[in-house]
């Protein structure tokens, strides 16, 4: 599993709030899952309010928010068979 | 009076020294260089190892303005302080947080959740009352909606450290 740069991601929203993101992803997805601040996944920390959602989108892509100080939350689309794999076996189902 | 960045025998914890993080957000409201500052002063003079952390610009305005280092010391990239907070490998004993944005909830949320000690968390800007409003985490929080004028915020700070009036 690389890092998100590396592997190219597409931005789903943009200078959006943690919870708005977290918001987009229950009304969006059904293949949800939670983790804490400070999970490692595509070799970056998670940064957000606790717990963070992601979600999978089919087999192999990954729904996740990544933020930046300057510039609010982005929630990005990555595909990585791996790393969707990695979230299924390490994030939980529940909040 | 201590000489800057040494450590009194009663700053001393189980053989180290104190140490003190500063966390800063975005740069873009003008009082957050002007805490920072005051506060590296601050807690210099305090006796504590001193580490401010930011993203790129941030740090980059540091030592601009600071060009002998007479208040900053170690200057590290904010993925890289929340990356050694998770693996344990950075420790502290006091972090004070700067938060003016949605960004800044989240990452004053993730240092609540990695670093169980002493938590300051400076809330300003025009939206302060809103943010400090969703903070909803167990620190010492100082809030004041200013953008350019520092002098509320330093007295507060002044309040909730202990620091003698200069």
């Amino acid at each position: 599993m690389g890092c998100v740069q590396n592997l190219g991601y597409e931005v789903i929203l943009e200078y959006t709030s943690f919870k708005e993101s977290r918001e987009y992803i229950e009304k969006h997805y059904s293949d949800i899952y939670y983790v804490d601040p400070g999970f490692l996944l595509f070799e970056k920390r998670m940064i957000g309010v606790p717990p963070i959602a992601l979600a999978i989108e089919g087999e192999d892509t990954v729904i996740l928010p990544y933020t930046k100080p300057c510039f609010g939350t982005y929630l990005l689309r990555v595909q990585d068979e791996e790393g969707a794999a990695y979230v299924r076996a390490n994030a939980r189902r529940k909040p | 009076m201590l000489s800057q960045g040494m450590a009194s025998r009663g700053d001393i914890i189980e053989g180290r020294a104190r140490e003190a993080l500063i966390v800063l957000g975005c740069p873009e409201v003008p009082v957050q260089q002007a805490l920072a500052l005051y506060a590296a002063d601050r807690l210099n003079d305090d006796g504590y190892s001193l580490s401010i952390a930011g993203n790129p610009a941030v740090l980059n305005l540091l030592r601009i303005s600071d060009p002998k280092r007479m208040y900053i010391r170690e200057l590290v990239e904010l993925e890289r302080c929340i990356d050694e907070l998770s693996k344990e490998v950075r420790q502290a004993d006091l972090i004070l947080a700067f938060i003016h944005n949605d960004a800044g909830i989240s990452f004053a949320s993730t240092i609540r959740f990695l670093f169980p000690g002493r938590l300051v968390v400076l809330v300003f800007g025009r939206e302060a009352e809103a943010r400090a409003e969703e903070l909803e985490i167990s620190c010492e929080l100082i809030m004041d909606p200013a953008v350019h004028n520092p002098g509320k915020l330093r007295r507060k700070l002044d309040e909730v450290m202990g620091w003698q009036k200069q």
